[in-house]
């Protein structure tokens, strides 16, 4: 590889050969990807699979190998410039319970596993990209902080890169996200969010004659149904997502006890805050016309920010991105970088490759795109640390 | 012997192998090559994982293994095109040494790889563990480095370990413990120090392979172990624990099958329990019934132990090696 780039078609022009050097790893990423997938990490619970990471990063002769109080896992590659920092993070944490099977299959083309694309191959990516560095010869003038984040996902709430930002001594210039999937990807801005349980309790001594209704599932009905009728504007854009709802243990017991999983996304805090309003308005009158008793606890809030489409750094990626045939599919995103556009960081997340039946137990990635991907994130990293992707001042 | 003390000296655990770099080292300083065997059959499902893992940790990050090998008996499935593609050197077990036919079995491959491999170290690893990692090679593998008296050493996946009900049971699966067992403790208690003397995971020194007989079927871990404890005693064994092993389970009716070939495989070594049975004597046919609505059904299957000799006695392999013929009784002869 060459040593230093003038510009971004230099580093485009170098694309093919990164290509074939990320295709000569592919047992490596995948091994990499196979063991990291097969240690559960629930979230709260990502210490073993931080520390397999760990230990790949030492092997590669990363210095400042660590973890922090919060269950992250560091791994620096020393850059010229000790000024200049590349955060790269993936979650290191899954949505799936330790006592699911975790066992990856691997098959020709494709490989399945429970949390595989969401984000074990990111965690894999970062444990390869040291030996898939030295291998292309790429020395970079800025430090590269390689990063397992724990904490992430659910009532984890990004905890893992906050506490790191809010400790951390080293200056951060940059930082990319890595996701499994998908491959064009592009998230450079995060929306407005709020993520909260309605938990619904109806009294033991509930008088069912007078109610005419059954238990903790038809109030929890009703709340959903009054979700439903909040008017959602197309622009800004908005979503609510009713993620899960647990209530009754068998088919005759009426439950006494139910909760409701929610995340409310938009590309305005006005909305957010409106819509959490009528949420609180919802449960008053659900309690009253039921007498069941309806709580609402928020686990994570979002305040929208981001690049702008003209940021150097997303004007960069899109064209690396171009470049390799990719259609950037821009998404904002509640994850790691809506912690680092918060705190004036310049960041993006992008997809390794292509994924089906994702957050299910047989969540399955496909092998051959996966070396577009890595190319994609290479290019992005030498860009950056080429300077390319700065503001002008 | 004292069987604790054989067990304490001669049984490991896969985490004490864990500094690859060392055994790197010592590998090299010893000059030894090493194999590593996949058999298979119809293997699609879990061959590419294993070849994988075992390609990139134990070739590409630390060069333990100088090759990976499948030994296939004729998959209809993508077994063998999975293994290629994902940089395994595979082999028909049918094409290797064709003057001396094909037999179908897991023995023939075992026996076959000892012909075409090129190692001083052959370790098999069976094709159908779902939650495959580099410890089922490098953990049978590391004993031989380190302990040059060492020739078989066989894995366990069952640790003796206190817990909260008490002491758990510890052993092998059912045909060990319903057969293998109570004919060890019977004939050769020393061998029941073996914790799962039928697993199908082993790493062995080409020296002892090529002197002992194959079983094409059922009987080839069982009859491995007769021959060795006979020519070598027990402290040519050693045994690793890899913790869990996830594969496929087999049915009763398959177990059973598996308990008459080890049977005829036992009784087959009779001269050494003392007694001369002749083989030819005894059925070659195991019964097992099958019901259907309300009428019942004796089902009866051939099973044959057939046996390959010991490599070094065909004059092919000993021209491909160099190597002198030692029969059994120790005396030698050039091929």
């Amino acid at each position: 590889m060459k040593k230093s780039y003038q510009n971004i078609e230099e580093i485009i022009a170098e694309m093919p050969a990164i290509r074939e050097i990320c295709i000569s790893l592919r047992e490596t990423l995948l091994a990499n990807l196979v063991m990291l997938g097969e240690i559960p990490a629930p979230t709260f619970h990502e210490a073993a699979r931080v520390n397999f990471l760990l230990q790949r990063f030492s092997e590669c002769g990363l210095t400042s190998t660590s973890s922090d109080e919060c269950g992250n896992g560091f791994g620096i590659l020393p850059g010229r410039d000790s000024e200049r920092n590349i955060l790269m993070l993936a979650h290191a944490d899954t949505v799936f319970s330790a006592q699911r099977n975790h066992t990856v299959s691997v098959r020709a083309g494709k490989i399945t596993g429970p949390g595989i694309a969401d984000n074990s191959l990111g965690l894999a990516v970062l444990a390869t990209l040291p030996t898939l560095l030295e291998k292309l010869e790429i020395k970079l003038n800025s430090g590269l902080v390689l990063m397992g984040a724990a904490r992430s996902l659910g009532r984890g709430d990004l905890e893992g890169i906050r506490f790191f930002l809010e400790n951390n001594k080293i200056p951060i210039t940059a930082g990319i996200c890595v996701e499994g999937v998908r491959l064009g990807r592009l998230s450079y801005a995060s929306a407005g969010m709020l993520r909260g349980e309605i938990t619904c309790r109806v009294p033991e001594e509930y008088d069912w004659i007078r109610r005419g209704a059954t238990g903790a599932i038809l109030v929890l009905n009703e709340v959903v149904n009054r979700i439903l009728g909040i008017p959602l504007p197309r622009r800004p854009q908005t979503s609510i997502a009713l993620g899960s709802i647990e209530a009754g243990e068998g088919f005759n017991i009426i439950p006494t006890e139910g909760i409701l999983r929610f995340e409310v996304r938009s590309e305005s805090s006005e909305i957010v805050r409106q819509i959490a309003s009528e949420l609180d308005d919802i449960m008053a009158e659900v309690m009253s016309k039921t007498g069941a008793e309806v709580t609402l606890d928020i686990v994570a809030r979002r305040e929208p920010a981001g690049l702008t489409i003209g940021h150097p750094l997303v004007k960069q990626t899109r064209e690396i991105m171009n470049a390799l045939d990719l259609r950037p599919h821009i998404t904002p995103s509640i994850s790691e970088i809506s912690v680092m556009i918060a705190r004036g960081i310049p960041a993006v997340t992008i997809g390794i490759t292509e994924g089906e039946r994702l957050q299910e137990p047989r969540e399955t990635v496909l092998l051959e795109p996966m070396f577009t991907g890595l190319t994609q994130l290479v290019a992005v990293l030498l860009a950056i640390d080429g300077g390319f992707c700065n503001e002008p001042e | 012997m004292n069987l604790n003390d054989w067990i304490s000296r001669n049984t490991f655990h896969h985490s004490q192998f864990w500094d690859l770099k060392q055994l790197i080292e010592d590998k090299e300083k010893l000059g030894l090559t090493i194999s590593l065997c996949l058999p298979t059959l119809n293997e699609e499902k879990t061959i590419g994982k294993e070849i994988i893992l075992f390609k990139s940790e134990l070739m590409d990050r630390y060069p333990l293994v100088d090759e990976i090998a499948v030994v296939d008996s004729g998959s209809i499935d993508k077994t063998r095109e999975i293994a290629a593609a994902f940089g395994a050197d595979v082999y028909l077990s049918s094409e290797i040494l064709p003057q001396v036919g094909e037999k179908k079995g897991k023995g023939e491959n075992l026996w076959k790889a000892v012909y075409q491999l090129k190692g001083d170290i052959i370790c098999y690893v069976d094709a159908d563990i779902a939650n495959i990692h580099p410890r089922f090679a490098y953990g049978l593998i590391a004993p031989l480095i380190y302990n040059e008296q060492m020739k078989y050493v066989k894995a366990f996946y069952d640790r003796p370990l206190a817990f909260s009900q008490g002491v758990r049971p510890s052993g092998g699966g059912r045909v060990t413990e319903i057969l293998v067992r109570p004919l060890f403790s019977l004939f050769f208690p020393e061998l029941t120090c073996l914790i799962q003397p039928l697993s199908g995971e082993y790493a062995v020194r080409r020296e002892v392979l090529e002197q002992i007989p194959f079983p094409i079927g059922y009987g080839v871990e069982t009859a491995h172990i007769l021959d060795v404890y006979q020519r070598w005693g027990l402290d040519a064994f050693g045994q690793t624990d890899l913790d869990q092993r996830v594969h496929r389970n087999q049915s009763t009716l398959s177990l059973g099958k598996m308990a008459f070939g080890i049977l005829r495989t036992f009784l087959a070594r009779s001269e050494v329990l003392g007694s001369t049975a002749d083989m030819k004597q005894f059925s070659t046919v195991l019964r097992q019934f099958q019901a259907q609505n309300e009428k019942y059904e004796q089902i009866e299957h051939e099973i044959v132990e057939e046996e390959r000799p010991p490599m070094n006695t065909l004059p092919e392999y000993r021209e491909k090696f160099g190597k002198e013929y030692i029969s059994s009784k120790g005396t030698s002869s050039t091929g």
